[in-house]
């Protein structure tokens, strides 16, 4: 047994199993905060603002508030799935089995990867009845999804690996991920910004993740998309360092 | 440097193909945490461990793919069904899905019924099957039974025990730690005590009783009495049953037992006795000594 592929597809099945089993927690509550966040910030306070770099605020929010989504239920879908066999004791049996750990992550971060990257699309979908959006790089446009899906998926994994308790699985996602995504540019061009702030506001790794999805939308972006690529790719490399790591020494897995 | 607990102590421990092996031990022997470092669940700090011939490190896939673990809690998803889970451990063994096998194995642990049923919803006995269920999905050669029965009532306990003779008869190696010393009587065709992470005894069953086995010859009196004759003192027997009966302990390891001058003593004593019995000394007897004598 070289790559044993069944133990990918029945981690990955059983995580996409839960998602079934809860679908209104894992995709109908994202899909119903964003289409709030549609109303209030697209229909009531959009309407006074003007067009950003020629887009309508409307439209110019909904690559922002895509990744907001993407990026919290990457987190959450990972850390949970990962977490939670550590809390009720069956992660015994995976680690137990004849898996690695590339496989291992394969599985559960492709099941979390998975899901977010479907609820971005759903929550695209649902942004079209608000707004008209035009896509100017679909596959770069798809290729940004993908590609942050998989990397705060792994950020989630790492997350779930460390908690050693559902408060800590909570505190990230609360604390950073959402202190980085609201200044990160999801609401607003960080153009608006005065210099100074604006300067700060670069060393927010979030912010290249929505300037480089925003300009495959609309073809302009506050920062340039290679390094808005080159970022995203160095914190997925980030990421993947610290799980080789954890799973070498078997930091909170193994005894 | 070693920081922290020290679980196990110099463990060399050598486990025969297609038998059933007993590891006796009182909590926090290292009983678990041997069982442990050699499915992979723990890292050791030192030492060497094969399965069938493959290094449980260099080798880890061959190794754990031979391994089938029935952990001691009862640690299972509860939103599950027994069938998505017993095909889950299936595949996550590298084994390619069979639901026939599958079925087989639900069958044979009296499962099939609850197959479409949440985990959440099987009682404890249930539950310690399907764990089971869950070791033998990928057909394992090696069966790790981590205290099975604990919990479990009489009936289906002997039900395991059942399973587990069968399983042998199939080929596969079985390994079980039990508190039960009544299991490890029963079922074990080898016994290894382990006391404080150290191996104290590793024996043959019969040959383990046959060597430490003490006797207790119990003569029920003709007369009671109420006092041991000076005579007989060298024998340090006990009076029992209200002076009604006389207890003689031997040990089987001894070239003599001193019955036979036993009896002429009691004979010339004026003791006499209307009845004999002999009784052995069983494993958990043996199990307390050999442990106590460690404390």
């Amino acid at each position: 047994m070289k790559f044993n592929h069944y133990a990918i597809i029945a981690i990955y099945k059983f995580e996409m199993a839960r998602t079934w089993r809860t679908l209104a927690q894992s995709v109908i509550s994202p899909v119903i905060s964003t289409v709030l966040y549609f109303v209030v910030f697209g229909a009531a306070i959009g309407g006074r603002i003007t067009d950003i770099h020629g887009v309508s605020y409307g439209a110019f929010i909904v690559p922002g508030l895509v990744m907001l989504s993407l990026l919290t239920q990457s987190i959450a879908n990972a850390s949970f799935g990962i977490y939670f066999p550590r809390f009720t004791g069956t992660i015994y049996e995976v680690l137990s089995a004849p898996v690695s750990f590339v496989e291992i992550v394969i599985a559960y971060v492709g099941a979390a990867a998975t899901k977010s990257l479907a609820l971005g699309l759903i929550i695209l979908a649902t942004a079209t009845l608000f707004v008209p959006l035009s896509v100017a790089h679909p596959i770069w446009m798809l290729g940004f999804l993908v590609l942050t899906s998989v990397t705060f998926s792994l950020f989630g994994f790492i997350i779930g690996i460390w908690a050693d308790g559902f408060e800590k699985l909570q505190l990230v996602p609360l604390l950073i991920v959402t202190a980085l995504a609201f200044p990160g540019g999801s609401l607003y061009s960080i153009d608006m910004l005065p210099p100074l702030w604006r300067t700060v506001t670069l060393f927010n790794p979030v912010v290249y993740l929505i300037s480089g999805f925003r300009w495959a939308f609309f073809g302009q972006a506050e920062v340039a998309v290679g390094i808005s690529l080159a970022m995203t790719l160095g914190f997925l490399a980030l990421c993947l360092g610290v799980v080789a790591w954890i799973f070498r020494t078997g930091w909170r897995l193994r005894a | 440097m070693i920081l922290g607990f020290v679980a196990l102590r110099d463990v060399s421990l050598d486990i025969r193909p297609g038998e059933i092996f007993a590891l006796l031990g009182p909590n926090g022997a290292g009983k678990t945490t041997l069982i442990s470092i050699v499915c992979g669940i723990v890292n050791p700090g030192g030492g060497r461990v094969t399965v069938n011939g493959h290094d449980i490190v260099a080798d880890y896939r061959k190794a754990r793919a031979d391994i089938g673990l029935v952990p001691q809690e009862l640690t299972t998803d509860a939103f599950e069904t027994p069938w998505a889970t017993v095909n889950f451990s299936r595949g996550l063994f590298g084994r390619p899905p069979d639901p026939a096998y599958v079925e087989k194995v639900l069958r044979d642990l009296s499962l099939w019924d609850k197959r479409a049923s949440r985990i959440m919803t099987l009682s404890g006995g249930m539950k310690r099957r399907l764990l089971i269920a869950k070791a033998l999905a990928h057909e394992p050669r090696v069966l790790f039974l981590d205290e099975p029965t604990a919990g479990v009532d009489v009936e289906l306990r002997q039900d395991m025990w059942k399973l587990v003779r069968r399983l042998r008869e199939g080929g596969v190696t079985i390994i079980l730690t039990t508190h039960y010393i009544e299991e490890a009587e029963e079922m074990a065709d080898r016994v290894g005590v382990i006391n404080k992470g150290e191996i104290v005894l590793v024996e043959e069953k019969a040959e383990l009783m046959r060597k430490l086995g003490r006797k207790q010859l119990t003569l029920h009196l003709h007369d009671p009495i109420d006092r041991v004759p000076d005579a007989l003192a060298d024998y340090r027997l006990e009076i029992a049953g209200g002076g009604t009966e006389l207890v003689y302990t031997y040990d089987t390891r001894g070239e003599r037992t001193g019955i036979t001058a036993l009896l002429a003593d009691l004979g010339a004593a004026g003791i006499r006795f209307r009845d004999l019995q002999t009784e052995q000394s069983s494993l958990e007897d043996i199990f307390v000594s050999l442990v106590g004598r460690g404390q």
